[in-house]
């Protein structure tokens, strides 16, 4: 376990390094700002969710592509019941909402043996024209400023760690010692501070306990009988059931668990990422959070670092083109690592490709100054699809996801 | 011959009942909740839906649903589902305009020529995410979805960036318009001749008998040739399909990039019938909307056709709610709701079957 950890932090510590190499090179001083690793952090964290929302699905055999649909309620409910109650009982309606569409999930495809795909599918196209529906007869009802948007929400506090990153603790404001280190731009320890000042200060509540789902999820899913049983319904229902396990319990608590986490990110993109509901807020992060789940191979620390990538990746593009052109860089360096890799292991034809491609990358950063607007919005869904590419090869996902169970085995 | 018993037929007809029950159930709830009689909506919607101009109206919409879904049914028989062709069919849409209006040819020569392009376009893109599902293990879900945003953004990048130009007179961004040979021919003379009358306004977009013989294509192919077998066997039982010489990772791929070329072939009933060119107002959805279709339709040709057509009908009779004080989009909700209980009772019903033929070969092994 310990050299586990080790390598980790190898890896991790070698991405810094590079990161910093290429803010040097290109001055892209963005790249490790205070600012994007804050937004980065405030970005991964509907990701997150979806993805433990899948991690509670597919663990106990379910396959929920749901949760892009299940994440739109949340999102509708947020902005219609945050707008008029306030944020908190917004997010506890993201919830419940999330919860409903999980409940149908669940109806077709556990008690009646629908596919789950198809089912999910199903449940995104509903879900999609169900908010639609309703935001535009509040709108013409007068009580929405839009057909496609809802009033604003009132935002949730922020705070931050004592003495390092700011915040405030019963009436004292606290010092904000890293910032400014973050700001001095010294190769390696500026980058460094300014991730760990951005991901410690101006934190949402919401942001503090959603990450604090990851262990939860890691506790309930591999320490408690509730999770043994859950997961054992997932891995084998026959043998589970043959133990006592009520399967089709575990199935419904495991897919209603997922919507109303895949809810409640819906509800925190309408509610602290923004201050209101918008049509299209969602933008397919049910499916990344779905690729982040897939990238960790289904377990909770895996769904971490997807998302933190996804996060990362969308933060950039959000705040700055520059240091997404920087980003190509980190791209070649990638590629000259597999063509080291291939030639090593005497793949000359791959080895070939990715050189070619590294080649391309180089021409491009030069020869693109600055990157155009729509290909940059772009980011996120190009780094899911080399993620998933890079990582796909050694998943594991639970042996009876996705196959109709039945009880006593019948098809 | 395949007898018809009353049971048979009480079976095939259950299902699509029990969905109507419940979605007419659903919508009706959605209707009342805005304080209106669905009664009354439901009447609007019939009495304008069945106008001719309507009628021809919903052809026009059915067709690129139709298209749009075969291409997904191919994937559907083989195993695998191509969510992608909202992206494909954008992608094919907007090369097929800008490079179409590059040259002239021959009435029928310069269609084709677009065909091709479309086609070429939707499968090279659909490639992307079939290597990434046969060499990398990429679930085709997602990377077919990660392609379509991408897909927007490339298309939006090219057009306004390069292909579009600005017509004098307009501020409509849009590409070069297709010469007159690319065009293809509205119906409705046609119509006029076999006694149809004319609508004012109306037209029937000549794609229709494009989507038509694709449909047949698709049956052949799909249930009358050794690919069609193959195809099917691949997605049936991987496995045994292996066993018994599929390469199923072949046909994985074949089925994704024919998939896109059709996808592609569904962008072009707007550039070629309507608009004759790629405009800013390109409409979005069909590639989303034809899942609903294809999944309703439950991938064969005939099924597909009469999904295709209820959302046509269903879309462009709702326009008449706004006269009576309704939203429009209920016709989503209807959408939905068919969808999801066709899916259920669809299940519900094989089961059933399951459960009687069981019991049927009880009753026979004992006698």
């Amino acid at each position: 376990m310990k050299t586990k950890t080790t390598k980790l932090l190898l890896n991790a510590t070698y991405l810094l390094l590079l990161i910093s190499i290429i803010r040097l090179i290109t001055g892209a001083t963005d790249l490790t700002s205070v600012g994007t690793a804050s937004a980065a952090l405030l970005l991964s964290v509907p990701i997150i969710l979806a993805g433990l929302g899948g991690l509670f699905s597919e663990r106990a055999g379910v396959v929920n592509i749901g949760l892009e649909g299940m994440m739109i309620l949340g999102a509708w409910a947020g902005g219609f019941v945050g707008s008029k109650h306030g944020p908190w009982l917004g997010l506890i309606a993201a919830v419940v909402f999330g919860a409903v569409g999980a409940l149908l999930h669940a109806i077709a495809t556990i008690s009646f043996g629908v596919d789950h795909v198809v089912s999910g599918v199903a449940i995104n196209i509903m879900a999609a024209g169900l908010v639609r529906y309703l935001s535009t007869i509040l709108y013409q009802g007068g009580s929405w400023p839009g057909p496609s948007q809802s009033p604003d929400v009132k935002g949730i506090s922020l705070n931050g760690l004592p003495v390092l990153s700011g915040g405030h603790y019963f009436g004292w404001q606290s010092p904000d010692l890293l910032t400014p280190i973050a700001e001095k731009h010294w190769f390696l320890v500026s980058d460094l501070i300014g991730i760990i000042r951005g991901i410690t200060g101006d934190l949402s509540y919401v942001t503090l306990v959603a990450v604090l789902f990851i262990p939860l999820s890691f506790f309930i899913l591999w320490k408690t009988s509730f999770g043994l049983r859950l997961r054992s319904a997932g891995e084998a229902p026959v043998a589970a059931e043959s133990l006592g396990v009520n399967v089709y319990a575990m199935k419904y608590a495991g897919v209603l668990i997922s919507g109303g986490l895949a809810g409640l990110g819906g509800g925190f993109l309408a509610i602290v990422a923004a201050n209101h509901y918008q049509e299209n807020q969602v933008a397919g992060r049910g499916y990344i959070g779905l690729a982040a789940l897939l990238f960790g191979n289904y377990r909770p620390g895996g769904i971490l670092a997807g998302a933190a990538l996804f996060g990362f990746a969308d933060a950039l593009q959000l705040r700055d083109s520059a240091s997404i052109h920087a980003l190509i860089l980190l791209i070649v360096a990638i590629l000259a690592y597999l063509v080291f890799r291939d030639v090593k292991r005497g793949k000359m034809l791959s080895a070939s490709i990715s050189a070619v491609m590294a080649g391309a990358s180089v021409w491009f950063f030069f020869a693109v100054q600055e990157l155009p607007g729509q290909l940059v919005t772009m980011t996120p869904y190009i780094a899911t699809l080399l993620v998933m590419s890079l990582a796909s090869q050694r998943l594991r996902m639970p042996a009876a996801d996705g196959m109709p169970y039945r009880r006593g085995g019948l098809r | 011959m395949k007898k018809l018993s009353p049971q048979k037929i009480a079976l095939a007809l259950a299902a699509p009942l029990a969905a109507a029950v419940v979605s007419i159930f659903v919508s009706s709830l959605a209707v009342l909740a805005s304080h209106k009689s669905p009664f009354n909506a439901y009447t609007t919607m019939w009495e304008f839906g069945t106008q001719g101009g309507s009628l021809m109206e919903v052809l026009n919409t059915a067709t690129p649903y139709y298209i749009a879904a075969i291409a997904i049914a191919v994937t559907f028989r083989a195993g695998l589902f191509n969510i992608g062709v909202e992206g494909q069919l954008r992608l094919g849409a907007l090369f097929s305009a800008y490079i179409g209006a590059m040259f002239t040819l021959p009435p029928v020569l310069h269609v084709l020529a677009v065909f091709i392009v479309a086609m070429t376009i939707g499968g090279i893109w659909a490639s992307i995410a079939a290597y990434l599902k046969v060499k990398r293990g990429v679930n085709e879900v997602i990377s077919t979805i990660m392609l379509n945003s991408l897909a927007v953004g490339v298309t939006s990048f090219l057009f306004s960036k390069y292909f579009a130009v600005i017509t004098e007179g307009s501020n409509n961004l849009a590409t070069k318009e297709l010469p007159k040979s690319a065009w293809f021919p509205d119906l409705v003379p046609l119509l006029t001749k076999l006694g149809v009358p004319e609508q004012p306004g109306g037209s029937v977009n000549g794609m229709l008998l494009i989507a038509i013989a694709l449909g047949f294509i698709f049956w052949f192919v799909v249930n009358r040739t050794r690919f069609g077998f193959e195809l099917r066997a691949s997605g049936a039982n991987p496995i045994a399909a292996r066993v018994s010489g599929v390469n199923s990772k072949k046909m994985t791929f074949i089925a994704l990039v024919i998939s896109g070329a059709i996808a592609g072939l569904s962008g072009l009933p707007a550039v070629l019938g309507e608009t004759h060119s790629y405009n800013m107002g390109f409409r979005s959805g069909i590639g989303f909307s034809a899942i609903a279709v294809a999944l309703l339709g439950r991938n064969s040709a005939g099924g597909m056709a009469f999904s295709a057509l209820l959302f046509g009908f269903l879309e462009v009779s709702s326009r008449a709610l706004e006269l009576i004080d309704i939203a429009p989009e209920t016709y989503v909700i209807m959408q939905g709701s068919i969808l999801l209980s066709s899916v259920i009772a669809y299940e519900v019903v094989r089961r059933f079957k399951l459960t009687l033929q069981s019991k049927e070969l009880a009753k026979v092994v004992s006698a």
